[in-house]
């Protein structure tokens, strides 16, 4: 459906992976009392689509990535990534933190190498890496250490970390959250692009319905904790997408109401 | 140069900064003032000169006081009668031995002790079996005071060697261990989920999140293990020596010659130095990744 007119370079081929999450139901023990936090969410992702997560804050969106990146396990129900339950984490499916959690003591070179080097393959990969940070508009920071980077950069290393694994899941966890609003605009521009060309499958986290309108083909929003899925939104837009488009102030209104916030718009 | 770093932070007047302070817009509101970065600001005269200088003014004085009779000789020798035993003591090479024989015995009590300390926090710090076997007795024993140890130290060892290198090694593997440890246990959570996302096994955690993300803490732990290890020397080389700078100060004060105690006070100094230097130049080579306040 997405009217491609980027080509895909040879390095990021690898075809997007299906989700499907089964009934899942999460809770975390909170002094001694359990705190349900997801409540049989349940709903597939073609693959190589691209679909964002919405909903209040504390709702359990994190928690549900988690699950899917394999850092948790659900209290019950599946989540099955091509058609086999979620194990444990795996660079194929790599989750990007709202922070960027990079490794203090790399440089950007090496904190976005890390992957390759533990999977025991960096010599014959180096290309790959310097592709990777090429990707993300880095080039000539290989050598900067995290902290002589703005966090617009630190998050785009994060970005390149993962995407030099190949993922053919990609768990973006507000990736943009921290960013000013004209880096921000910049990068959900370059996102739309990075999943193009990578044919992945990507989850986006976030808590602006406008950067979910925008960039994603389909919206999940959630109902306060414990989370289950309140709306399921088709975002039916080819891209590029103008921010001053129509159907995206329909579908905001939409999805706004969903949210309990029709009352303000 | 320092004084008007002080000025610049005071907005209001201006204080004989005129060139600045009148070349800034100033209609209405307090005169702006260019504030200079501290570590931009060129003090001519380099660092390492500046830090000589302290010293240097604390030996004039002692050297004055000296000579004027203030200091009489047998409380304390000058500087100067310092130096010209400092000088016989080399001639003769007893000096060196001396130095030799200690620096010695710090180093293998401080690479018994230390390997020992680290052994113990690595295995405590990554294995719970390890902390419930390790961590409680590591806890209870380092509130001992090592130099309490000495007699029981003395009826385990002996007189010889073996209880000043103890006595080191003691000292200095509970700072390393306690750092390293807390090191190990303070590794950012979330750096080691993103280790796990990008699917380490769990020794390359180990290797590439754990022990890097240690390291700032292990060194910490060093640089304390070296100042007890030198402490314990001291005290160690008051047990019966036969050699070294703790032999050549007992022998010295059996006959008054506070010239060869300041002598070997100094040789303690300095070695003391060169040790911290060795350790700052480790921070230097192994913490470059840090934004580390350099001082103004
Ligand atoms: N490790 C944990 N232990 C206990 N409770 C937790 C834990 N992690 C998350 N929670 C709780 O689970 C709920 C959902 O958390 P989660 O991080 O998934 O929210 P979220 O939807 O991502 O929120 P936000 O949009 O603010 O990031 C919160 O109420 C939180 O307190
Ligand atoms: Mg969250």
């Amino acid at each position: 459906m997405v009217a491609l007119t980027v080509e895909a370079p040879a390095a990021y081929v690898a075809a997007g992976q299906r989700i499907d999450i089964e009934k899942v139901s999460h809770q975390f023990e909170l002094e001694g009392e359990p705190l349900p936090v997801l409540d049989e969410v349940g709903f597939s992702v073609e693959p190589g689509s691209f679909v964002a997560l919405l909903g209040p804050s504390g709702c359990g969106k994190s928690t549900l990535l988690r699950l899917l990146a394999g850092l948790d396990h659900p209290t019950e129900g599946a989540l099955k990534v091509d058609g086999t339950v979620v194990g444990d984490p795996d660079p194929s499916r790599i989750l990007v933190f709202q922070d960027p959690t990079l490794f203090p003591w790399r440089t950007v070179w090496d904190n976005v190498a890390l992957g390759l080097e533990a999977q025991g393959i960096l010599k014959s990969s180096r290309h790959r890496v310097d592709k990777a940070i090429e990707l993300v508009g880095l080039g000539g920071f290989d050598k900067a250490y995290p902290h002589q980077l703005s966090g617009g950069m630190a998050q785009r290393v994060a970005l390149a970390r993962a995407l030099v694994n190949e993922p053919r899941l990609l768990l973006l966890d507000e990736p943009l959250g921290k960013l000013d609003s004209l880096t921000r605009l910049t990068m959900q521009t370059e996102l739309v692009k990075l999943w193009q060309e990578a044919g992945l499958t990507a989850v986006l986290v976030t808590h602006d319905v406008e950067e979910a309108l925008f960039l994603t083909q389909r919206v999940l929003i959630f109902g306060p904790r414990p989370a289950r899925i309140v709306a399921d939104i088709t975002v039916d837009l080819p891209y590029p997408r103008h921010r001053g488009d129509p159907r995206l102030a329909e579908l905001r209104r939409e999805a706004l109401g969903h949210l309990g916030l029709a009352a303000t718009w | 140069m320092s004084s008007i770093e002080t000025v610049a932070s005071i907005p209001l007047p201006l204080r004989g900064r005129g060139k600045t302070a009148s070349a800034a817009p100033c209609s209405g509101g307090p005169a702006l003032q260019r504030i200079t970065p501290v570590s931009s600001a060129g003090h001519g005269i380099p660092r390492w000169a500046r830090r000589l200088s302290g010293p240097l003014l604390l030996v004039a004085a002692w050297h004055l006081a000296s000579i004027t009779g203030v200091l009489p000789g047998e409380v304390l020798a000058g500087p100067s009668t310092v130096l010209s035993s400092a000088a016989k003591l080399i001639a003769t090479g007893e000096l060196q031995e001396a130095m030799l024989v200690s620096l010695r015995r710090a180093l293998t009590g401080l690479a018994i002790g230390g390997s020992i300390g680290i052994t113990l926090a690595i295995v405590a710090g990554l294995f719970r079996l390890g902390e419930d076997l390790v961590d409680a007795p590591m806890q209870m024993m380092r509130t001992v005071p090592n130099v309490a140890l000495i007699p029981l130290l003395i009826i385990w060892f002996g007189i010889g060697e073996a209880p000043k290198i103890a006595l080191i090694a003691l000292g200095t593997a509970f700072p390393l261990y306690l750092n390293v440890y807390a090191g190990i246990r303070n590794v950012d959570s979330t750096l080691v989920e993103a280790g796990r996302t990008l699917g380490l096994s769990r020794a390359a955690m180990i290797r590439h999140v754990v022990l890097p993300g240690a390291l700032p803490s292990a060194l910490v732990g060093l640089r304390y293990s070296l100042g007890i290890a030198w402490l314990a020397l001291v005290f160690g080389e008051q047990i019966n020596a036969t050699a070294g700078i703790g032999y050549l100060m007992a022998n010295a004060r059996e006959f008054f010659q506070t010239d060869v105690i300041v002598v070997c006070l100094v040789v303690y100094a300095f070695l003391g130095l060169a040790v911290d230097f060795t350790v700052r130049t480790l921070e230097r080579i192994f913490l470059a990744w840090r934004p580390a306040f350099s001082g103004a």
